[in-house]
């Protein structure tokens, strides 16, 4: 696929920020050891509400979500900032990001005892952030700028 | 040629393509930098001042002593008397069928109804039960015939026996151990029967309607060397335990002064309880209720509301203030006040009750250089909380426990200059149930902390404080070795003093003193 300079500029800017919010968010949980999930589980509104909860009052299903969410978040972050696998870290944030829009819907009547930062109606940053690694999925720059390039070329010298 | 040179050229890994591969690296930086930063300060902010605060938590459960079933003998099978038959494992086969209707598609009964199942077998045998009511007796019986907490048409026991008086019910050689859960102005007759029987005690609060009949009934029960136990279960509480270790350990400084409230704002919260609608003269012995009180006609409502008259209740002090001084004289071992100054009136509820719905009490410390303030209304539910100023700090205390530095106090001085203590944010925080303790790592962790709210989720582990309490009076009876439940006659006598010299008071309108050489109210 061909950029101009601009949406190139623009794709990669966009990739780095959605990477560098996963990675700090993985981080800061893989490194801090009390953290868990469960007080925001148990917040959980809307349809799904029983599933979250049921989580959060299962020791083993929540520990294991925990892992899998702080490390999911790390890695996926690496490698949007990184460049490399980003269509399937792409996929990969779109899941998590609709897991928590669906535990915590900004849809009418639902409150929720953990204020949100803004005021939403059906749409909320989350699923912004969703629509973001959407088009990051459909417009790959990882061959351009980031360790995909190397890669590719180290494998492909040999041909 | 040259064209097959430039294409290889191109396929080699270049300086731009390098550069352009790894783009990224200086984020990487940044960001490790960034949480450098927030762990950094994350650390300071747990300011290290309670370390050795897991030794602190109460560990567990005291096991049930093993040993012969306690046969209880319960006088008073009401409102109260049956919550503590629920406490020893025992519900009304109707009530239970009720809870697990409830619990088909409401998650707070489920779990209401799994937290009492899973409640050990206290190895005890409801074996009496005496109530002046002939309706709670009968389901006094009925309940203490369920012995494998089963549903309606389940499989019962045989009941136990009634009988029609207290009297009768402490001589009973089936009886090893008495529960007195009556009005207030019954529970030192019940106790001094019981005890001069040789029965063991578990009483209500508040321990005595009288002052005199206070005195007496220590005497009994020293005398007579029986296992005494008053119903404050919030002896049992986790928050407490840790805010007397915390206190001990001097977190807040030179304490001047403790405020503690009642908020309620309903009938039942102002003991203007349901009638039932099948009680009359025929089937309540009023005689046998007036017991000690002045001669009244019947009256229904005097029988079901007993709380609003002094005829029979200690009114605010003594029925809600006790539970706030038993937690305060658990935490700070503060014994009976030098003195009680008190006001108050009837302001909101003018249906003939003679208790005030709306008291405040003073009490003074001198020799601890503190005083200790009540505060109540029946008419309002402005949550306030219990709060213990120090100079170094305050602790918010209630299920959950914070602790905040004072922005003036002289030990944090230091640390809030450096930054690393913020006052007036918790420097501390407690929730039941939660292993770790200094434990506000998370914005949302420090909302919830903060609101309280993370109590009614303890990984499944609630357990009822009442359960506990009679846990620890049925080990004392089992133990045999002359050892006392927390609560015992004279954490009891000192309870029953604060409430009388606010009580007093109020009656006389002035400030009275607790002469404690003569061990005298003046």
């Amino acid at each position: 696929m061909e950029y101009s300079k601009t949406k190139l500029v623009t794709l990669i800017l966009l990739r780095w920020l959605i990477g560098w919010h996963f990675f700090y968010e993985g981080m800061v949980k893989v490194l801090n050891s009390g953290w868990s999930s469960k007080m925001y589980l148990l917040d959980s509104g809307g349809f799904a509400k029983p599933f979250f909860e049921w989580i959060a009052g299962n020791e083993t299903i929540l520990n294991l979500t925990d892992l899998f969410n702080m490390w999911a978040l790390t890695l996926i972050g690496f490698l949007l900032l990184a460049g490399f696998w980003v269509r399937i870290a792409s996929i990969g944030g779109m899941f998590l990001l609709a897991l928590y829009f669906i535990s915590h819907p900004p849809f009418p009547g639902i409150e929720y005892i953990f204020p949100s930062d803004g005021s939403y109606f059906l749409v909320n940053k989350t699923l912004i952030e969703l629509a973001a690694l959407w088009i990051l999925f459909a417009f790959p720059t990882a061959h351009i700028f980031g360790l995909e390039r190397i890669f590719k070329k180290s494998f492909n010298r040999g041909k | 040629m040259e064209q097959d040179n430039n294409a290889n050229e191109h396929k080699k890994l270049n300086r731009r393509d390098i550069i352009k591969g790894l783009a990224a690296l200086p984020a990487f930086g940044i960001l490790g930098y960034g949480l450098w930063s927030h762990f950094g300060e994350q650390n300071a902010g747990k300011s290290h001042l309670l370390e050795d605060i897991g030794s602190i938590i109460p560990k567990g459960v005291p096991n049930v002593v093993q040993g012969d079933p306690v046969r209880i003998g319960i006088v008073g099978s009401g409102g109260r008397g049956m919550y503590l038959l629920k406490a020893l494992g025992f519900l009304h086969p109707d009530e239970l069928a009720e809870y697990e209707e409830n619990a088909l598609n409401d998650k707070w009964w489920s779990e209401y109804l799994a937290q009492f199942r899973a409640q050990d077998d206290l190895n005890v045998k409801i074996t009496a039960v005496c109530d002046v009511f002939d309706k709670h007796a009968q389901r006094g019986m009925e309940t203490g015939a369920n012995i494998h907490r089963a549903g309606k048409g389940g499989k019962m026991a045989e009941q136990p026996k009634r009988f029609l008086t207290y009297q009768e019910l402490v001589q009973s050689p089936e009886v090893d151990a008495v529960i007195i859960a009556t009005p207030d102005h019954l529970h030192v007759p019940v106790a001094i029967e019981a005890a001069r029987n040789g029965k063991h005690v578990y009483c209500e609060k508040p321990l005595s309607w009288t002052v005199p009949e206070t005195y007496e009934v220590r005497k009994v029960v020293k005398d007579q060397g029986i296992v005494f136990q008053l119903g404050h279960q919030g002896r049992q509480t986790e928050s407490y335990h840790v805010a007397k270790s915390l206190i001990d350990k001097g977190v807040l400084g030179k304490v001047s002064l403790i405020e503690v409230c009642t908020n309620r704002n309903d009938p039942n919260g102002a003991w203007v309880y349901e009638i039932d609608p099948e009680a009359s003269p025929q089937n309540i012995d009023w005689k046998q209720f007036i017991g000690p009180a002045p001669w009244h006609e019947f009256s229904l409502e005097r029988f079901f509301r007993w709380r609003c008259w002094w005829d029979y209740s200690t009114g605010l002090s003594g029925d809600l203030f006790t539970h706030e001084f038993d937690a305060l004289n658990q935490i700070l071992d503060l014994g009976i006040p030098h003195s009680a100054m008190a006001s108050g009136g009837i302001y909101f509820y003018k249906d003939g009750r003679t208790v005030p719905d709306v008291l405040n009490m003073a009490f003074e410390y001198p020799e601890k250089d503190l005083t200790l303030l009540y505060s109540a209304t029946l008419a309002s539910e402005k949550k306030r909380g219990k709060v213990i100023m120090g100079h170094d700090g305050h602790m918010q205390l209630d299920e959950t426990l914070l602790i905040m530095a004072d922005p003036k106090s002289t030990k944090y001085a230091d640390k809030i200059a450096e930054g690393t203590i913020e006052p007036n944010k918790p420097i501390f925080s407690y929730v039941p149930g939660q292993e770790k303790v200094d434990a506000i790592t998370t914005a949302t962790e420090k909302y919830f902390a903060e609101r309280g709210l993370l109590y009614t989720y303890r990984d499944g582990k609630t357990f009822d404080t009442s359960h506990l309490h009679l846990r620890e009076w049925l080990n004392c009876i089992r133990l045999k070795d002359g050892s006392q439940p927390s609560c015992n006659i004279d954490a009891a006598f000192e309870e029953a003093m604060a409430a009388h010299m606010g009580t007093i008071s109020y009656h006389e309108n002035r400030r009275v003193f607790w002469d404690s050489v003569n061990e005298k109210i003046v």
